[in-house]
C-alpha cells in the first residue's frame, strides 16, 4: 500500500463525505430553502470532507516521517550482537537488508542472519502498512460520523472552512521564507565545515585556486587529503572581469535603446521592436554559451589575429560580450519604465525654454531618471555575477589573477559547478568549498539586490 | 529659421546672447541628429543580434533534422536467427515464471548476431565489400542492430522473411556526405577510409543511401556507442516531468500564497518579512538553488540524484517567486469596486475573493504561470549540481529515475568529440528547446490578448 494509492483513497472519501454533509444540511433545511441555514450547503460539505480527511492525510504524513526511524530500530536491535559489534556502519547493513527484502540483487551470498533480518523487515514493513491503513480508516471515520452528527442549521460551517481556507493560503505564502532559511542554513552549515578545513583568511584573502582532488596524495600518505589553495580572489577577479565586460556592452546599448524607445519611436517601431528584443530574456542561457563557444569566440580570435592580438577563443571578452547581449533587455525595460515615469512637466519646461529634444533628455530627463537607471544597472549586474552556464562554456575555467580580457578566466559559478560535478567526496573540503562560494555568490547578489531595490524605491516615491 | 535671423539682425541689432545662441544652432541641431542616430544605431545592433543568434542556430541546425541513412533489404535468415519458440502463458502458470521465461527468450534473442544480417544485405548493394570487411562494418551505426532485435521480439514471425529497412549511417559518413568535414584534408586526417568514402559516393548515386527526415533524434535516448542515433526522447522526458512538478507545486502554492499576501494578509511585520524575502528570491541567481538542492534533498532528506523529481522541486522553489510575483500583480489591477459590490451583496471575504475577483484574475495568473514554467524549462545551471548531467541511455518511465533534462542534453552534447556530427546535433536540440519555450511564450500572449479585461 504506496503512499499514491492512499492519496487516492483519501480524495474518494472527501468526494463522499462532501456529498453526504451536503445532503444533511438540505434535509435539515426542509428540502428547497436553504436560507435557513447559517452558511450555503457546499459549505457544510466541505466542513464534513475535512474533518474526513484532514486528520487521516496528518497521521500519514507523521507516519511516513517517523516509521522508517522505527523499523530500522527494530531491525538493527534484532540483528545477533555480534555482527552489531562488527563496526559496520548501521546504513549499510540496513541498505544490504532492504535490498534482500525488496527481492534487489546483492552482492556476494546473503548471510543467514541478514536473510532473517530482511524477512523480519518485510513483515515489519507490511504490519506498519496495515498499521497505517486501520488508523488512518478509524480517525478518518471517526471525523466524518462527528462532524456529520454536528450539523445543524445554526452551526457555522463557513467559518471553519473558511479558517482552513486561510491555514493553507498562510502556509503556502511562508513557503517563500522557507526557502530563504533553507538556502541560508544549508549553505552556512556546509560553509562552517568547509572552515574547519580551510582558515577564512585564506579563503577570503588567498591569491591562488587550486584545489586539487580529494583523493590527491591520499594513497600514498604523502598528503592528507585536505591540501590545495583555496583562494577566492583569483575567481572574483574573474567574475567582476567578465561582469564588467558585459555591462560595458550592455549599459551603451541598453541605455541607449531606451532613451530612443521612450523618446523618439512611433508608437508602431515601439510595439514591435520592444518584444523583439525582449526575446533576448527569454533565451535560455545555455543557448547563449553555445553561441559564444561557436560563433563568437572563434570570431573574435579572428578578429584579434586581425589586428595582431592573441585573444583566445575562450576567454574573459568572449563570455563578457556574449553576457552583454544577454542582458540588454534587463537594462533597456527597466530604464525604459523609468524614463517614461519621469513627469511631462520637466520635458515641456526644459524645451520651452528652447532646449533641442536631445539636450533636454540629456541634461533633464536623464538627470532625474539617474537613481533609477542605476538600480537597473545593478540589478543587471547582479544578474550577471550570478550567470553560469555561459562562463562555463566560454570563459575557458582557467582560475588565474588577470586583468587581461583576452585570457581564459574561472569564475565563482563556474567553480561551484566544477566542484560539485567532479568525482569529488561530499564531505571533502574541495567538494564543501562550493557552498562557501555559494554563500559568497548569495551575499554579493543579495547586497547588490537590496540596494538596487532601495533606490528604485526611492525614486519612485520622489514622482509619485 | 532663415526669416528669424535676417529680421534680427535687420531690425534690430542683435544681443551678443543672441548672436551666440544664433550661431551654436547649427551645431546643436547636429548634435541632436547626432543623438538620434545612435538610438537608431543602438535599436539596430541589438535586433541584429537576435537575427544573428537565431540565423546562426538555424542555419546550423536545420539540416540535422535530416539524416542519412541507407535503405537495404534485410534477409531474417534462420541460419542466423537461430531462436527457440517465443514463450506463451501456458494454462497455469504464475506470470512471474512467465515474466522469468520471457525474459530469459529476450536475452537469448539479443545474443543473436544481428550485425551479420546486416552485413549480409550491404554485400548485396557493395559487391566488392566481402575484401574490406572492416570497412564494412562501418557503415550502418551500430545502435542498429538493437532495432532489428527489437523487431524480432515484436513479430518473431519475420525470421526468414526479407524486408526493405531503411538503416542509419554512421555518423561520420553523415558527416561526409553533408560536407561538414574538410575534402581535401589528406587520408590520414579523415574519419573514413578512401574505400568507405568510395562506396558512401556512389550509393549516395544511386539513391541507396538517403537523406530522410530523422525521427532518431525526436524516437531515441542519448547514445554513446551509436553517436548517429543519439536523440532527445530521455531529456525531453525528463524536462517533461519536471515541468509537471513546476505546474503541480509552483503554481498553486504561487497563486496560494500571492492570494493571502495581497487579499488577506494583515499589514505587520510578518507580512513585509514574507514580501521583502520573495522580492529577494526572485534575484538569487539560479545556481544557489541547486546548491539548496544539492545539500538539502539530496544530502538530508536522502533523495536519489539526477531524478527528474528532485530537480522539479528545485526548479519549483526558484519559479515560486515568478508566480508570486506575477500573480500579485493582476490581482492589484483587479479595480476594489468588484470586491465592494460582493462585500456589500453580503459575501464573506472569502467569497468576495474567490467567487469575483479570482476569476477576473485567471487569464494573468495563467500568464504568469506560464512564464514561470518556460524559464524553469530552460534552466540548466541548478541541474548540473544535483547530478542531472550524468549520461543516461534509456527513457526514464518515472520521476524517480535517472534522467536528464531538455537544457542539459545542449550542454552535454556540445562537449562530444565528434564536434562535426554533434555542432549541427547542439543546434537541433536548441531549436527544440526554443520551439517548445516560444509555443509556450506565444499561449501565454494569446492568454493575454484573448481573455485580458481592461478596466
Amino acid at each position: 500500500m504506496n503512499n499514491l494509492s492512499l492519496i487516492i483513497i483519501l480524495l474518494v472519501l472527501l468526494a463522499v463525505a462532501y456529498q453526504l454533509g451536503m445532503q444533511r444540511s438540505r434535509k435539515l433545511a426542509g428540502g428547497q430553502n436553504s436560507a435557513s441555514l447559517h452558511s450555503r450547503p457546499h459549505h457544510y460539505g466541505m466542513m464534513v470532507g475535512l474533518w474526513a480527511v484532514l486528520p487521516p492525510f496528518f497521521i500519514m504524513l507523521l507516519w511516513s516521517w517517523l516509521s522508517p526511524a522505527v523499523i530500522q530500530q527494530l531491525v538493527l536491535a534484532s540483528l545477533p550482537t555480534e555482527v552489531l559489534n562488527s563496526g559496520e556502519q548501521a546504513q549499510v547493513l540496513m541498505r544490504r537488508i532492504s535490498n534482500l527484502a525488496t527481492n534487489f540483487a546483492v552482492l556476494s551470498e546473503a548471510a543467514d542472519w541478514e536473510i532473517n533480518a530482511a524477512n523480519y523487515l518485510g513483515a515489519l514493513q507490511q504490519k506498519s502498512g496495515l498499521l497505517l491503513l486501520a488508523l488512518m480508516f478509524i480517525v478518518g471515520a471517526l471525523g466524518l460520523l462527528v462532524s456529520y452528527q454536528k450539523i445543524r442549521p445554526s452551526l457555522r460551517a463557513r467559518h471553519q472552512v473558511e479558517k482552513a481556507l486561510m491555514a493553507t493560503l498562510l502556509i503556502c505564502s511562508t513557503i517563500a521564507i522557507l526557502t530563504t532559511i533553507g538556502i541560508v542554513l544549508s549553505m552556512v552549515g556546509e560553509t562552517l565545515k568547509f572552515f574547519s578545513f580551510i582558515k577564512p583568511t585564506d579563503f577570503f584573502f588567498g591569491t591562488t585556486w587550486n584545489p586539487r582532488f580529494s583523493t590527491a596524495g591520499v594513497a600514498d600518505g604523502s598528503l592528507t587529503g585536505s591540501q590545495g589553495s583555496f583562494g577566492l580572489l583569483p575567481l572574483l577577479s574573474g567574475t567582476m572581469l567578465v561582469a564588467g565586460i558585459a555591462l560595458l556592452v550592455a549599459i551603451p546599448l541598453g541605455l541607449m535603446v531606451a532613451i530612443y524607445m521612450a523618446e523618439y519611436a512611433p508608437k508602431k517601431v515601439r510595439d514591435t521592436v520592444k518584444p523583439i528584443i525582449e526575446v533576448l530574456a527569454g533565451i535560455p542561457t545555455i543557448v547563449y554559451g553555445f553561441f559564444a563557444l561557436v560563433v563568437v569566440g572563434p570570431y573574435l580570435a579572428d578578429l584579434g589575429q586581425m589586428l595582431g592580438l592573441t585573444i583566445r577563443a575562450t576567454s574573459a571578452l568572449t563570455a563578457g560580450v556574449v553576457m552583454g547581449i544577454m542582458i540588454i533587455p534587463f537594462i533597456s525595460s527597466l530604464s525604459d519604465d523609468i524614463i517614461t515615469q519621469v513627469p511631462k512637466a520637466l520635458r515641456d519646461g526644459s524645451l520651452g525654454l528652447g532646449a533641442t529634444k536631445s539636450e533636454t533628455i540629456r541634461k533633464v530627463v536623464l538627470p532625474a531618471a539617474l537613481p533609477g537607471i542605476v538600480g537597473a544597472v545593478l540589478l543587471a549586474a547582479s544578474r550577471a555575477i550570478g550567470e553560469t552556464m555561459i562562463v562555463v562554456l566560454a570563459a575557458g575555467n582557467s582560475p588565474s589573477l588577470t586583468a587581461n580580457p583576452f585570457e581564459a578566466v574561472s569564475t565563482v559559478t563556474v567553480t561551484i559547478v566544477n566542484q560539485l560535478t567532479g568525482d569529488n567526496d561530499f564531505a571533502s573540503p574541495q567538494s564543501l568549498v562550493a557552498f562557501a562560494l555559494g554563500l559568497t555568490l548569495f551575499v554579493i547578489t543579495l547586497l547588490l539586490n537590496i540596494v538596487a531595490l532601495v533606490i528604485v524605491r526611492k525614486y519612485r516615491e520622489q514622482y509619485e | 529659421m532663415k526669416t528669424v535671423q535676417t529680421s534680427a539682425s535687420s531690425t534690430y541689432s542683435a544681443s551678443p546672447v543672441q548672436q551666440q545662441v544664433v550661431r551654436s544652432l547649427k551645431k546643436r541641431h547636429r548634435q541632436e541628429k547626432l543623438f538620434r542616430f545612435a538610438g537608431m544605431t543602438a535599436v539596430g545592433i541589438s535586433l541584429l543580434l537576435v537575427a544573428l543568434l537565431f540565423i546562426n542556430i538555424f542555419s546550423k541546425g536545420l539540416p540535422a533534422f535530416w539524416q542519412h541513412g541507407i535503405e537495404l533489404e534485410i534477409h531474417f535468415d534462420p541460419a542466423v536467427v537461430k531462436i527457440s519458440e517465443q514463450p506463451v502463458l501456458q494454462a497455469g502458470e504464475s506470470p512471474q515464471a512467465f515474466e522469468q521465461r520471457h525474459l530469459a527468450w529476450r536475452s537469448e534473442v539479443g545474443m543473436v548476431n544481428f550485425n551479420r544480417l546486416i552485413q549480409d544485405a550491404l554485400l548485396k548493394v557493395i559487391p566488392d565489400g566481402a575484401q574490406h570487411r572492416r570497412d564494412l562494418a562501418r557503415i550502418v551505426t551500430s545502435g542498429e542492430r538493437f532495432a532489428l532485435r527489437d523487431r524480432v521480439i515484436a513479430n518473431p514471425a519475420i525470421i526468414g522473411q526479407t524486408q526493405k529497412l531503411f538503416l542509419l549511417t554512421d555518423a561520420n559518413i553523415d558527416v561526409w556526405l553533408k560536407g561538414n568535414i574538410d575534402r581535401s584534408l589528406p587520408d590520414e586526417k579523415q574519419q573514413l577510409s578512401p574505400k568507405m568514402r568510395e562506396w558512401v559516393e556512389s550509393l549516395k548515386a544511386e539513391g541507396v543511401i538517403q537523406n530522410r527526415f530523422s525521427w532518431a533524434l525526436f524516437m531515441n535516448p542519448d547514445s554513446r556507442s551509436s553517436l548517429a542515433s543519439a536523440g532527445l526522447a530521455g531529456a525531453f522526458m525528463g524536462s517533461l516531468y519536471m515541468m509537471l512538478i513546476v505546474i503541480l507545486l509552483a503554481v498553486p502554492m504561487g497563486v496560494a500564497a500571492a492570494i493571502y499576501l495581497e487579499e488577506f494578509a494583515p499589514k505587520n511585520k510578518f507580512t513585509d518579512l514574507v514580501e521583502v524575502n520573495i522580492n529577494n528570491l526572485a534575484a538569487v541567481p539560479s545556481i544557489v538553488f541547486g546548491l539548496l538542492g544539492a545539500s538539502i534533498f539530496i544530502g538530508w532528506f536522502n533523495l536519489p540524484m539526477s531524478a527528474p523529481f528532485v530537480g522539479g522541486l528545485v526548479l519549483s522553489l526558484m519559479t515560486l517567486p515568478t508566480v508570486i510575483i506575477a500573480t500579485r500583480s493582476t490581482l492589484k489591477a483587479i479595480p476594489p469596486s468588484i470586491r465592494q459590490a460582493a462585500l456589500g451583496l453580503g459575501a464573506s471575504k472569502t467569497q468576495a475573493v474567490f467567487h469575483h475577483v479570482l476569476p477576473l484574475a485567471i487569464p494573468g495568473i495563467l500568464t504568469g504561470a506560464i512564464i514561470g514554467v518556460a524559464q524553469a524549462l530552460g534552466e540548466s545551471a541548478p541541474l548540473l549540481l544535483i547530478g542531472m548531467k550524468s549520461f543516461v541511455a534509456s527513457v526514464p518511465s518515472s520521476a524517480m529515475e535517472q534522467s536528464t533534462a531538455l537544457p542539459v542534453q545542449i550542454y552535454l552534447w556540445q562537449g562530444n568529440e565528434l564536434r562535426n556530427f554533434f555542432e549541427a546535433r547542439t543546434s537541433a536540440a536548441i531549436i527544440v528547446l526554443l520551439g517548445l519555450m516560444l509555443t509556450l511564450n506565444g499561449l501565454a500572449i494569446w492568454l493575454r490578448r484573448r481573455f485580458e479585461v481592461r478596466w
